[in-house]
């Protein structure tokens, strides 16, 4: 898979990490928004972001550890709206529900100004041929199996990874 | 400023990055070369990221403007 060709299309590595609804935002725009400008994107999804490659994407916000998130509510007048309300570490950590709210609430908010899901941007993807690689290595700790994950992506190890990076113009870990 | 005629039209406003990018990428991939697409916007990051597409694409960006509070572009297949 090495590009010997010197006229061969610029090349995007990604390594996706992490699983929350949050997080899954950036590989993807960046895969989706780098396929649409012809070139070649890889996303390695290891660890927690392995869970991006499920057929049913179940990601949700985790508010925990993120002190600087801002809150908006989806729905009332605008200044209501663009109030970003604090969260408060203690609030997310023990109100019950709190997660499912706060994933709700993003959902959304995002839905309402304009920004695609997350299993819209994933089929962009794979409509643009991105090539989507799940650790085998991740696989095995978590105790997944193949048929866990979409069709459309395959399964390998960091060198199989890193041969394809080695190549790319932009290499990425989020 | 001359009449760009398009050869088709492509609504994205309301839609924000990458949606544009994508879509238009799409739809000018479906068009002969030669033809042209326009493309209206609504989102402020779209004038930077059409020119920066266009660049990376090859495709030129014949026109980049604002019209009734929204971005239009004309965009020409050249590959």
């Amino acid at each position: 898979m090495s590009k010997s060709d010197p006229n061969a299309p610029k090349r995007l590595a990604l390594i996706a990490s992490k699983g929350t609804l949050d997080w899954a935002y950036p590989p993807f725009i960046l895969a989706s928004a780098a396929g649409a400008m012809g070139w070649e994107v890889g996303i390695f999804f290891t660890f927690y972001g392995l869970t991006l490659l499920k057929p049913d994407l179940t990601a949700s916000v985790s508010p925990l550890g993120n002190p600087a998130m801002p809150m908006k509510m989806p729905f009332g007048p605008e200044g209501f709206q663009n109030i970003a309300w604090p969260m408060p570490n203690i609030l997310m950590a023990n109100v019950p529900g709190f997660e499912t709210l706060a994933t709700t609430l993003m959902k959304q908010t995002f839905k309402n100004k304009g920004v695609a899901s997350i299993p819209e941007l994933r089929d962009m993807c794979i409509d643009l041929d991105v090539r989507m690689i799940g650790c085998q290595m991740t696989m095995d700790v978590f105790g997944f199996k193949r048929e866990d994950f979409i069709k459309e992506c395959e399964i390998g190890g960091a060198a199989t990874f890193l041969e394809y990076a080695a190549d790319a113009e932009v290499q990425l870990f989020i | 400023m001359d009449v760009i005629k398009e050869d088709q039209v492509l609504d994205c406003s309301g839609m924000l990055c990458p949606i544009p990018v994508v879509k238009t990428s799409k739809a000018i991939k479906a068009m002969e070369i030669g033809q042209v697409l326009k493309m209206i916007a609504t989102d402020p990051g779209a004038p930077p990221d059409m020119e920066a597409w266009s660049r990376q694409t090859g495709n030129e960006l014949l026109r980049s403007m604002q019209e009734d509070g929204k971005f239009v572009f004309y965009i020409k297949r050249m590959k």
